[in-house]
């Protein structure tokens, strides 16, 4: 059934007429031509399609776009540009996390908000202590907390380092 | 997917009376189940209540010492909560084990609850299934099973329930808070699953209006010292084949109370009974969680590509049993 929503995308209004079964991600790739934000499994099992809602990741294509409306989101596309990248992005490059990069985008968006969560003192299963005020993001944390991007080409020997160099660098400049 | 409509509630009032004037409703949370069944359409609603956006969205501690948990808090907040974190710490743990970072961020509390099974013929509309299609027939008894259950089955139906976190609150005695047509009650959540006999059709006791709003913890002397351990095919992100949330109070070398549930085992989070009342009063010892581990494990039914469940349990009891004795 047809409904007229509002999404607020990388800081812009968007009105769209869309059908109730729409997906955010759908929305984002064949309405408003985001296609940054990839198709994988379209049943919330690679994370190929991760965006931010409100700050926090989240699988785009389990999301309903008539459920998000109102919501701030951030795609890759509103990340870095290619004139400037983001950090994450930046750091992808310069330790080849990827081969094919089609999970790329849904890794860099999980992970900048992984790092957001290390941040503000969420644990993850594989802490030892659940009462740190923060985490400090060793490699086996980073393997868990990102165990929802999958990667076909199994680049994470250097997706691993790539996200480390961000994470654990001092003084960051949050994005 | 089939076509719905799409309504958002303002108030719980408001959301039971939207999905009671509606044929084939149901409320909508995070979606990460329900959007994925629909796709798949295993769930074919014609009107979408969302109530994610409820007043629900708080943790609060209770005049009591317990915790009320509204119905719309994402399992990654309830996870991160300090107060769930050092007061029940087997919350905090089932709920980390279970899904990815994303999913968490999106999923709530009340639909944690409500998730169904993943037995595969379930998510698979061209096989047969009783819990889908009542009176279809079900083939995973002669067909894939590894993952199923061992306790609580019957012959319409041995899948299991798929959620970490109602590990953990059988473990700690929650109380489910539910608004119906008739105002709102409370449901023990030992009473609030059902198991399949001839009717798998049915997860819980809830009425088809019924939202939940919040889920209460009880205040407890025991919770601060327990655990969640989940066994699974891969390191992270899959379901349980077996999990335990445990929690253990030791006085004079001899067990003062304890709690074990345990996951992937059955159609509900399985209250180890058996086994805590073998426990209570006995030393302390491996020998005792053995035994108790063994008291629970008499009455499972295992199916021949599931019974490695039972000597994994096992093992899963003594070992989480013996390192909160040796925290203590």
């Amino acid at each position: 059934m047809e409904t007229e929503i509002t999404l607020h995308i990388n800081g812009a209004e968007r009105r769209l007429a869309i059908d109730t079964r729409m997906t955010l991600l759908d929305a984002l790739r064949e309405r408003l031509g985001l296609t940054g934000s990839k198709k994988g499994c379209d049943h919330g099992q690679c994370g190929a399609c991760t965006v931010l809602i409100e700050g926090r990741r989240a699988n785009a294509c389990l999301a309903l776009a008539v459920a998000h409306a109102g919501d701030a989101i951030v795609t890759i596309e509103g990340l870095g540009s290619a004139g400037e990248l983001h950090p994450l992005q930046r750091a992808f490059v310069a330790f080849d996390g990827l081969q094919c990069g089609y999970c790329t985008p849904g890794q860099i968006c999980s992970a900048a908000g992984m790092i957001e969560e290390a941040e503000a003192g969420w644990p993850s299963v594989v802490s030892e202590d659940l009462e740190l005020p923060q985490y400090d993001l060793c490699d086996d944390e980073i393997r868990e907390r990102m165990s929802g991007n999958l990667c076909r080409c199994a680049a994470y020997a250097n997706i691993v380092p790539a996200i480390a160099s961000v994470a654990r660098r001092p003084a960051r400049v949050s994005a | 997917m089939n076509p719905f409509r799409y309504e958002r509630a303002n108030d719980a009032a408001g959301a039971v009376a939207a999905h009671g004037a509606a044929a084939a409703a149901a409320y909508l949370g995070g979606g990460t189940n329900l959007v994925d069944l629909m796709k798949l359409r295993v769930a074919r609603p014609e009107t979408l209540v969302d109530v994610a956006r409820l007043a629900h969205d708080r943790i609060d501690v209770l005049p009591s010492g317990g915790v009320r948990i509204g119905a719309a808090v994402k399992n990654s907040v309830l996870a991160a909560d300090r107060t769930i974190r050092s007061q029940y710490p087997m919350l905090s743990g089932a709920l980390l084990s279970g899904a990815s970072g994303q999913l968490r961020n999106l999923a709530t509390t009340g639909g944690n609850l409500l998730q169904r099974t993943r037995c595969t013929y379930f998510a698979d509309v061209s096989k047969p299934c009783n819990k889908r299609d009542p009176g279809s027939g079900c083939p995973a008894r002669t067909g894939y099973h590894r993952t199923l259950g061992i306790f609580g089955i019957s012959e319409s139906c041995i899948a299991t329930h798929p959620s970490d976190m109602a590990v953990a609150l059988a473990a700690l005695d929650a109380i489910v808070r539910v608004r119906g047509a008739s105002g709102e009650r409370e449901i023990p959540l030992g009473d609030f699953y059902r198991l399949p006999g001839t009717e798998p059709q049915y997860d819980t006791v809830l009425e088809p209006a019924d939202l939940i709003v919040a889920v209460d913890l009880p205040p407890n002397g025991f919770a601060r010292s327990s655990l969640y351990r989940k066994a699974r095919d891969r390191a992270s992100y899959a379901f349980a084949l077996v999990s335990v949330a445990a929690a253990l109070e030791i006085e004079d070398g001899r067990v003062r109370e304890v709690r074990l549930a345990l996951g992937g085992v059955a159609p509900k989070p399985w209250r180890a009974t058996a086994a805590e009342a073998a426990l209570r009063g006995k030393p302390a010892t491996e020998a005792s969680f053995l035994e108790a581990a063994e008291a629970e494990l008499a009455h499972a039914r295992p199916l021949p590509d599931n019974a490695f469940k039972i000597a994994l349990a096992r093992n899963m009891i003594v070992r989480a049993l013996c390192d909160l004795a040796e925290a203590a």
